[in-house]
């Protein structure tokens, strides 16, 4: 669970997020249990409904903190393939308000190829999620 | 009851959707539409770049286009703008959008019952049977809440 003094880790800094979570605004809020905490402040590029989240943004969160905390996880193994996504799963569990927001990935199962990532994203309450996501993602070698 | 609204016209709604917020960000295009489902475009963006080593679109921007596809479909098929909300959306990758092409979205409502609406639809750059992802998604259409009695 969230411990109220989570400390900073200079190696959030180190975390290149792509292009498209800098343009929409993304980015690596904490460290905790060394993997990363992404956030975003709400505005006008992530509205869809008047004062609250488009889905789209909301699952941009999701998939780029699921695909930060695998890249921490491959990082402690001294791996660096190239991800490809396989499919992604997002419930919309209430509506995403006017506020900032936050998500972390978890690794669920790790295999060779293959890698389970389970994601929540939440506001104010870190209890109530406002969105999870089950992604599946194939880990190619890069060539040498 | 008669509804004071022309019946939903996706061209003309999408002209008003797409000037603002996340959807006006992405610069998403209104391309045609049939009885129950409705096709956009995602222009090519520099700055939607999901990996650092390759010119290949995230797929963020590619959930957000099923999304906005989805919803207008099920106003489409409905015939009304009334809000929807989405319950889960699920994106299969068959692979990655070429490089410096635009994706299209076609979405289409194959279902609505008293309280919820099913999508499914085709994401692809070039050719439709040669999909970029197929998507499937679940929708509570909020107005027709059953608590509110008979419908």
């Amino acid at each position: 669970m969230a411990s109220s003094d989570q400390t900073k880790n200079d190696s959030a800094k180190m975390l290149q997020l792509p292009r498209y979570a800098q343009s929409l605004g993304i980015t690596v809020s904490e460290y905790e249990d060394n993997l990363p905490i992404l956030s975003i402040e709400f505005g006008s590029i992530i509205e869809g409904r008047p004062g609250a989240f488009h889905g789209g943004a909301t699952s941009g969160l999701l998939e780029n903190a699921g695909y930060a905390a695998l890249r921490a996880v491959l990082e402690t193994e001294g791996r660096d393939p190239q991800l490809k996504p396989i499919n992604v799963t997002v419930q919309f569990l209430s509506t995403g308000k006017s506020k900032l927001t936050y998500a972390k990935g978890r690794i669920t199962r790790l295999g060779r190829r293959n890698v389970n990532v389970s994601v929540e994203a939440w506001q104010d309450d870190r209890s109530r999620p406002i969105a999870t996501a089950i992604m599946n993602i194939l880990m190619v070698d890069r060539p040498k | 009851m008669v509804s004071p609204l022309p019946p939903f016209d996706p061209k003309v709604a999408s002209n008003f959707l797409f000037k603002h917020g996340h959807v006006g960000w992405l610069g998403l295009e209104f391309v045609s539409h049939g009885e129950n489902w409705v096709e956009l475009k995602l222009p090519w963006r520099e700055d939607l770049l999901g990996e650092e080593d390759r010119p290949i679109l995230a797929s963020g921007p590619i959930v957000s286009l099923m999304d906005m596809a989805s919803g207008i479909s099920i106003w489409t098929t409905m015939k009304t703008f009334t809000p929807v909300a989405t319950l889960d959306l699920r994106v299969d990758y068959q692979r990655p959008a070429r490089e410096r092409s635009a994706v299209f979205g076609r979405a289409e409502c194959y279902c609505i019952t008293r309280s919820a609406a099913f999508v499914r639809g085709i994401a692809y750059d070039d050719d439709i049977d040669d999909p970029v992802a197929h998507i499937a998604g679940t929708f509570m259409t909020i107005s027709k809440d059953p608590r509110r009695g008979k419908l």
